[in-house]
């Protein structure tokens, strides 16, 4: 009696390795890599480049961009305007989260509902937005203010959750990241989306697996997405080089020649629509670090001018960025609707000058204050904030650096506890209304002003916003927007740097699409 | 014999003797007076004050060495990301390592040597106490628990105070995984010298147990924490290099050794290679240097060797 047990036990054992071996020669890994970890798996919580790119994975908008940046219906099949207010979308049939629930009208409701909450940081995209109301189990009416000539491009940000599962989890509003809030969405995702979250272990890696049950096609061959964050330039392109890591999303500028000589290593390399801007607190009567006290230095038009004028926009850009970044005086980039070449001037570099407008300005001292910067995020971040102490230090503007993770720096500007910051905004909505409602706009309700950690304002330009925003007439935007950037720009309310140049490198043997938001996409990888 | 000047004891000492005869020793000397004289007088000697932000120009950042093509002269060792002087950071980075590791082994001597005469003095359950918490030290490696001090201390100082105490903060980091050898040289020389007939006699008097610890005893012991001194120096250094390349360090704006060889690191794979290397070959070299003195030091008072 004993013998078959043995060899049913045998063919078993045997069976489960060849299994397991079939399964390791097939299932085809993707290991990527940027320098700092995706902030929380809450798809309303952080609207951070990174952060979406991750959440795309899991969690699925109403509508898509696809590879070429075009509006696809993701969750919705179709929508038409039922008044100027009211969009009706059809659902798509027979979608189901990766819990087996199945997606209904109701969990477009709750998603639209939890992103509009005050902890959610996708404010922007719901400009305008007042709600959802379901018509039927597949039919979804979103409920705007007023005309919304942006609606579809903002949709693309708004991903979609599970009523259930996240009422079961007692996550009902977004996580409040910046007062550091643990909540289960952190680290647990269940979206519709094409791959399966796995394992999250914040700033250790992040493993997603292909969902087999995606209702559409995935087109690349990728089983399994393996991304780790790894801080240190050089570790970064010697994983790459050695083959520990397929993709980097952000591989040092200084390393791009040696990477492209490279025999197993390829780049793609394309404009991204993000701008790299210096930020500084024109609202506090008293800045919070800084040797000044009873004023405000920055509230002075002509310190503004002064640093605009000090700051070698050019020599960063062939220095630090290597000539990959497009240097520039505009806010937005040039793939944005509403940019214009008439008021992307920068302000001409003459220290001379500069100097002089601090001693008019009363500070012929100059004076010291504290610049905030990330060191994991933007593309060589800590070193243009480093470059731009020493071209301040010109006109006496003793710059205390305070340079740290994204993790750390986002919950600190967020919270406007800074005097100074380095900020890169992309466009995801790829219109103009994106930067000027969240950057420019004086801070208000929901979107106005959200990312607005400097106080900047100005009447004038928040009234031109506010027109903004319900304008159908494409032209008469341009207009606005136009408007609103000159404003801007007379007012130095912001020094724009540059618009960031993203190279991707990868292993020869990896195909992927490359987007001007920087969106990686395991969907469309394949591996030879 | 007992007119003579104390120079020309020195000069006529054993130790004299023997560092005369070793030409590598007086190298090494040489080096490490070298390397402190251009520590100690980096902001009159160095050609530029790498932290006199004004004074930089960030296109002049990435020049090669002089020597090389594209090298000024003014630049002898290069510049690095963002147009420093290279050889100027050294000098003032070498300032940062050397101060660490001097304040670092003082530090750690007074500590384990206090520690090692209490525990071969006292004895009994004081002794067993501090020499059971140095095994315990002595079984995790020294940057492990360096690591750990600075990490709590991040943590427990705010952010603002943590830049200007980040420097007392690895002094003390490194002591504190460093005053272990110390404690047990000294307590072992202790618990020979403690039954010997002058400190028997110093009992008899009546003197107090400190002062016969310190005033008696220590004396007695102090030649081989001279040696371990030297030695450590050159440890210390290296911890500290080995901190602020992990980042954990001294910060950015203080530059040591360390710092400089992990900010030159990003650049080894596109080719600016002198941001990393030179840093690197001066913290070699120094380190070297005192470690050959150590060596030779130890070897000199071993009357055993002679």
């Amino acid at each position: 009696m004993k013998f078959p047990v043995k060899l049913s036990a045998l063919l078993v054992s045997s069976a489960l390795a060849f299994t397991l071996a079939a399964g390791s020669a097939s299932a085809k890994t993707l290991r990527w890599a940027s320098q700092g970890d995706v902030l929380t798996m809450d798809p309303h919580s952080q609207n951070e480049g990174l952060n979406n790119t991750m959440s795309d994975h899991v969690y699925e908008p109403l509508l898509t961009r696809g590879k070429k940046l075009q509006l696809e219906p993701a969750l919705a099949l179709s929508w038409k305007a039922e008044s100027p207010t009211v969009m009706r979308f059809k659902l798509r049939d027979k979608v189901t989260f990766h819990n087996g629930a199945p997606f209904t009208a109701d969990d477009v409701v709750f998603s639209i509902q939890r992103a509009l909450e005050k902890t959610s940081d996708f404010s922007a995209f719901m400009q305008g937005i007042e709600g959802a109301k379901k018509v039927d189990n597949l039919t979804v009416d979103i409920i705007t203010k007023g005309p919304n000539p942006t609606l579809l491009d903002q949709l693309t940000e708004v991903r979609m959750m599970n009523k259930a599962w996240a009422e079961k989890h007692n996550a009902q509003r977004p996580q409040d990241f910046k007062n550091k809030e643990e909540t289960f969405t952190a680290r647990n995702a269940n979206g519709t989306g094409p791959f399966v979250l796995k394992t999250r272990e914040p700033d250790v890696k992040t493993v997603l697996v292909k969902n087999s049950n995606w209702w559409s096609k995935i087109e690349g061959d990728i089983d399994e997405v393996v991304y780790t964050p790894v801080k240190s330039d050089a570790t970064r392109v010697a994983a790459l080089l050695s083959g520990e890591l397929d993709l980097v999303l952000d591989p040092p500028v200084q390393d791009l020649d040696r990477m492209k000589r490279d025999g197993n290593l390829k780049v793609l390399e394309g404009n991204e629509n993000r701008t790299i801007f210096l930020n500084f607190d024109q609202g506090r009567n008293e800045l919070l670090y800084a040797n000044v006290k009873g004023k405000n230095p920055f509230k002075e038009l002509k310190v503004r001018q002064a640093m605009a004028h000090a700051i070698d926009v050019t020599a960063i850009h062939k220095q630090i960025m290597r000539g990959l970044a497009l240097p520039t005086g505009s806010m937005i980039a040039p793939q944005v609707r509403g940019y214009s070449k008439e008021f992307d001037n920068r302000w001409p570099l003459d220290v001379a000058k500069a100097k002089k407008l601090m001693a008019e300005a009363g500070y012929p001292q100059g004076f010291e204050v504290t610049l905030d910067c990330p060191n994991n995020r933007y593309i060589n971040d800590e070193k243009i904030c480093q470059a731009l102490a020493s071209m301040l230090a010109k006109i006496d503007i003793k710059i205390k650096l305070n340079a740290m993770p994204r993790s750390l720096y986002f919950p600190k500007i967020q919270t406007g506890d800074t005097s100074m910051y380095l900020l890169g905004w992309g466009v995801p909505t790829f219109d103009a209304l994106y930067t000027l409602q969240s950057i420019l706009r004086t801070k208000g309700q929901g979107g106005d002003g959200n990312w607005n950690f400097s106080g900047y304002s100005n009447a004038k330009l928040d009234a031109i916003v506010d027109k903004l925003k319900t304008e159908p007439d494409f032209t008469k935007r341009a207009a606005l927007a136009k408007e609103a950037l000159s404003l801007n720009l007379a007012d130095v309310g912001h020094i724009p740097l540059h618009h960031q140049v993203i190279p991707w490198a990868m292993r020869k043997n990896v195909t992927a699409v490359h987007r001007a938001d920087n969106r990686m996409h395991a969907k469309w990888v394949t591996l030879k | 014999m007992a007119q003579q000047s104390l120079l020309a004891r020195a000069l006529d000492s054993d130790i004299f003797y023997s560092f005369k005869r070793s030409p590598l020793i007086i190298i090494s000397a040489l080096v490490t007076l070298i390397c402190i004289l251009g520590a100690v007088f980096a902001p009159i000697l160095a050609p530029h004050n790498p932290f006199d932000l004004a004074s930089l120009n960030l296109l002049d950042a990435f020049t090669a060495p002089a020597w090389a093509d594209s090298g000024k002269a003014q630049y002898l060792l290069g510049t690095d990301d963002q147009g420093r002087d290279v050889l100027s950071t050294i000098m003032y980075g070498a300032r940062m390592s050397l101060l660490v590791g001097f304040l670092a082994t003082m530090l750690a001597m007074i500590l384990g040597v206090s520690l090692g005469l209490i525990a071969g003095y006292v004895g009994g359950k004081v002794d067993a106490f501090i020499m059971r918490v140095a095994d315990i030290q002595l079984s995790f490696p020294a940057i492990l628990i360096a690591l750990l001090i600075d990490g709590v201390a991040r943590v427990a100082l705010p952010k603002d105070q943590h830049d200007t105490l980040a420097l007392y903060v690895l002094v003390i980091a490194i002591a504190g995984s460093g005053w272990v050898r110390y404690a047990r040289t000294v307590r072992g020389s202790t618990l020979v010298e403690r039954n010997k007939e002058y400190v028997q006699a110093a009992r008899v008097i009546g003197r107090s147990k400190i002062a016969i610890m310190f005033t008696h005893v220590l004396p007695n012991v102090l030649g081989p924490v001279l040696v371990l001194g030297t030695l450590h120096i050159g440890e210390a250094i290296i911890t500290e290099a080995t901190l602020s390349f992990l980042g954990v360090g001294v910060p950015p704006t203080q530059p040591s050794l360390g710092t400089l060889i992990r900010i030159g690191n990003d650049f080894l794979f596109s080719g600016e290679w002198w941001i990393t290397v030179f840093p690197g070959t001066a913290l070699v070299i120094l380190v070297l240097a005192i470690n050959l003195l150590g060596d030779w030091l130890r070897d000199a008072l071993n009357p055993r060797l002679r």
